[in-house]
């Protein structure tokens, strides 16, 4: 439609290789990876789902360049992520917005940061920020904006440096649940549009199911991949697909897989908080009848 | 030098074409200002309003009028009958000789002299004291190599109040002025360090981080994230920092000054002016006060975003 949808497309290819991450030395050292390997092709939307403390936003975190692998790698089209840089817009959980900026000024920092010129960087935020409907709100702050038009901005401003991928981390988590539908739908608008690559991390089944193409799940910590589930859910999806039995499926089949990994989560955490002797004998389908 | 994100993604109607509900996105604050109606509202409406207004600021008048009043009449009273029981009013200068000195004051040239000279060594100190402070503050805040180097040896000079370094720093200084604003200099200078450091430890880790997604590179991320997100730490130690400025000025001006308000209140002790003395310091005060209130003004000025919050609406 578009030319770059074409262009983007040949970029945006992420490879995990054998990774492991562990925190800290010898003894006490905490492995929050262990081997995972897997890929996002370019274009894509992959997300990483699994319980809290899994090791989710560590393996996002050296894809970004935060973290350094203990061992294994990771490459963006064949380059090594050993630090941060613009070619990967990330999207924070928690609002990461620059308080002192207005919206405008806040999509222009990575443009300015590669030292495009003022007038260009402003047309090019003024687009952005229409296409996620914020026209209007340019020269407001951060503080003014809601929940969800914060994240929008986020969304916004990492996309406008033309990043190969997106790695966005539980972005809506602190949403409320009208409120992450509606961010669901225009994140998924925008990928389309962009045709970039994006990996997201969520623990919410349904969140991942409507945007994914493609969905990991990682085991309690350490986290390794333990299951690769594919979405062949038609598009554009709507509230509706999930209703269809398809859609079921699916949500059944990650319900299952991911509520036996929070009970060895759980199970841990009861036995480390001194509740020794209390057993739990449901089976993982016993679980993930009541939870 | 940039070319290639030149807008490929520069087509905003084919996008409201093609995706429709993009733009129905619906905004989620309303931050429309309420309608400025007071020009046309009935008189008595009107009334109405003022009078809500008075009734809600009144009480603050009435008490601080309060409350300065019996101040002045507490010192009227007790220097009138020369109150000497344990605290002597016996030489106090009465509200009203320290007026009538003051109105003579206005007319005096070597007056404003004093006031521009003491004016003049709190601004010379305290913008070095600034500079230097949130300097030093960032970098020893940002990197462990200059906070091993910098942090020991101001750590042992902090604890010596500046008043100590007096005969000193006549000693280190060619003259006399430079010596008083040094003095003036050091006395703001370590509460605006250690704020500084104080704020470039408290700035959010998620903002560095997203700065450094977005390809800021160590000194853009120092100057465009770090300082900016620490100032109203920072202005903390330069409110501070004004407030000991004055403290040291003073004190230095009475030591060793020629010239300078603290000066002249010290020579009008020794010449046995003893209303003049009253002037000084009420004038010290004065300018103490119109410095931290500059201070203020400036913070509200470069950090609007502060200050959301409690006024709601537009910036």
């Amino acid at each position: 439609m578009i030319s770059v949808a074409n262009q983007a497309s040949v970029r945006g290819h992420i490879l995990v290789d054998h990774l492991r991450v562990r925190f800290g030395h010898d003894r006490s050292a905490v492995e929050a990876v262990s081997d995972v390997s897997m890929a996002v092709q370019p274009g894509e939307f992959v997300s990483i789902i699994g319980p809290s403390g899994c090791g989710k936003s560590t393996l996002l975190n050296v894809v970004a360049g935060f973290v350094p692998p203990s061992a294994g790698q990771v490459t963006l089209d064949g380059k090594t992520t050993d630090k941060p840089g613009a070619d990967r817009g990330m999207v924070f959980q928690q609002y990461s917005l620059f308080p002192w900026m207005s919206v405008r000024r806040n999509v222009e920092f990575g443009l300015k940061m590669q030292g495009m010129e003022k007038s260009q960087r402003q047309s090019a935020a003024r687009t952005l920020l229409g296409l996620a409907g914020l026209l209007g709100f340019e020269n407001h702050y951060p503080e003014q904006l809601s929940g969800g038009m914060r994240q929008r901005v986020g969304i916004v401003r990492a996309l406008a440096t033309s990043p190969q991928v997106l790695l966005m981390d539980e972005p809506f988590g602190a949403l409320d649940a009208q409120t992450r539908v509606v961010m669901q739908q225009i994140l998924t608008r925008m990928w389309q549009r962009f045709r970039i690559s994006v990996l997201f991390i969520t623990h919410d089944i349904d969140e991942s199911i409507f945007l994914s193409d493609r969905v990991y799940v990682m085991t309690a910590r350490p986290g390794r991949i333990k299951a690769e589930i594919p979405i062949p859910l038609p598009r554009p999806r709507t509230p509706d697909t999930a209703i269809t039995a398809e859609y079921l499926a699916i949500k059944h089949k990650l319900r299952n897989l991911i509520s036996e990994e929070s009970l060895k989560a759980m199970g841990g955490e009861l036995k480390d908080g001194g509740l020794g002797g209390f057993d739990i004998d449901v089976g993982p389908q016993g679980v993930a009848e009541l939870i | 030098m940039h070319t290639a994100p030149t807008l490929d993604y520069a087509v905003p109607q084919a996008a409201t074409a093609e995706y429709p509900s993009l733009t129905l996105a619906p905004p989620e604050v309303a931050t429309t200002p309420e309608p400025d109606t007071t020009s046309t509202l009935p008189g008595w409406q009107r009334l109405q309003r003022f009078a809500a207004w008075w009734r809600a600021v009144a009480p603050g008048i009435l008490m601080t009028t309060l409350s300065l009043g019996l101040f002045i009449a507490f010192w009227y009273v007790a220097t009138k009958y020369r109150w000497d029981f344990y605290i002597r009013f016996t030489h106090i200068p009465s509200p009203g000789e320290v007026l009538s000195n003051a109105a003579n004051l206005v007319h005096s040239n070597k007056f404003y002299h004093n006031m521009g000279m003491s004016l003049r060594r709190i601004l010379l100190g305290f913008t070095i004291a600034t500079g230097l402070g949130v300097g030093f503050g960032l970098l020893i805040g940002q990197y462990r190599l200059a906070r091993g180097l910098l942090l020991p040896v101001f750590e042992v000079l902090r604890p010596i109040p500046a008043i100590a370094w007096v005969p000193m720093a006549i000693m280190l200084w060619p003259s006399n002025e430079t010596s008083i604003v040094f003095i003036t200099f050091l006395g703001s200078f370590f509460p605006i360090l250690l704020n500084t450091i104080h704020g470039v430890h408290s700035v959010d880790p998620v903002l560095l981080r997203a700065g450094r997604c977005l390809g800021a590179k160590d000194f853009a991320l120092l100057h465009q994230v770090i300082l900016p997100a620490a100032l109203p730490h920072i202005f903390t130690g330069l409110t501070i920092g004004m407030g000991v400025a004055w403290v040291s000025l003073i004190a230095a001006e009475m030591i060793s000054g020629q010239f300078g308000i603290g000066y002249f209140t010290w020579e009008a002790y020794s010449l046995i002016q003893y209303a003049d003395i009253a002037v000084g310091m009420i004038v010290i005060g004065l300018l103490g006060l119109a410095c931290s209130g500059g201070i203020r003004l400036l913070g509200t000025l470069l950090m609007p975003w502060v200050s959301i919050n409690t006024k709601g609406g537009r910036p």
